[in-house]
């Protein structure tokens, strides 16, 4: 039994070895690019179109982690691993959604103010796939890899 | 989906994982399939069919048939 739950607990098929590179590239240059741009925010040192891409710039990676989820359940040839990412990303959405929907309203009638510290849609959408591993874990007993 | 997923193993003294490589899917598909909390494609039925060598109605139980008392 141990040693059954020892391989569940550590199942690597070639998609997930890709999807876990693909998603240490995407954090590592989130970081690197967010930490540049705020730098470079904070000493006033761009202006104009640059400062533009520049504010976009940490937002590509995070584009692309949203690529290797996608990239993933195109790759996994595991029917049932696909599954539990496939829910997984149905209750981030709705997670996310809800969480967003909530609050812009909480905003538009002056209850919290405005801006979101960083904490925007991408955020919750993440928190979202923890969620979705909890639902997938409770109801069919794992939560997949996401 | 019921099915003797698990007695089948058993007679070839086969773990989770055994059969997993023999299917190519994870050990987690296995399992979830023997305790009847994922129902698999019809491609991979065939396939966990074939590799018993047995026809699919004696390794899945049919839900309707079930229903209605036949099985």
């Amino acid at each position: 039994m141990q040693r059954e739950l020892y391989a569940v607990a550590h199942y690597r098929s070639p998609a997930i070895r890709r999807y876990m590179i693909r998603l240490i590239v995407m954090v590592s240059l989130y970081l690197v690019t967010l930490f540049g741009a705020v730098l470079t925010f904070k000493a006033h040192a761009v202006s104009g179109v640059p400062a533009v891409m520049l504010a976009i710039l940490p937002a590509l990676p995070i584009i692309g982690v949203f690529w290797a989820v996608m990239r993933y359940l195109i790759e996994e040839q595991d029917e049932f691993m696909r599954m539990l990412l496939v829910r997984q990303c149905l209750v981030a959405t709705g997670f996310c959604l809800t969480i967003m929907t909530v609050w812009e309203f909480l905003q538009n009638f002056d209850i919290v103010p405005p801006g979101n510290d960083g904490f925007g849609t991408a955020f919750f959408w993440f928190m979202g796939l923890g969620v979705g591993g909890l639902y997938n874990k409770l109801t069919v007993g794992t939560a997949g890899c996401a | 989906m019921n099915n003797r997923l698990k007695i089948l193993r058993a007679q070839r003294d086969w773990s989770q994982g055994d059969l997993a490589d023999r299917l190519e899917v994870s050990r987690q598909s296995v399992n979830a399939i023997e305790t009847g909390r994922y129902d698999p494609s019809l491609p991979l039925a065939f396939r966990i069919a074939e590799l018993f060598d047995l026809p699919i109605e004696e390794v899945f139980e049919s839900p309707s048939r079930r229903k209605s008392g036949a099985i």
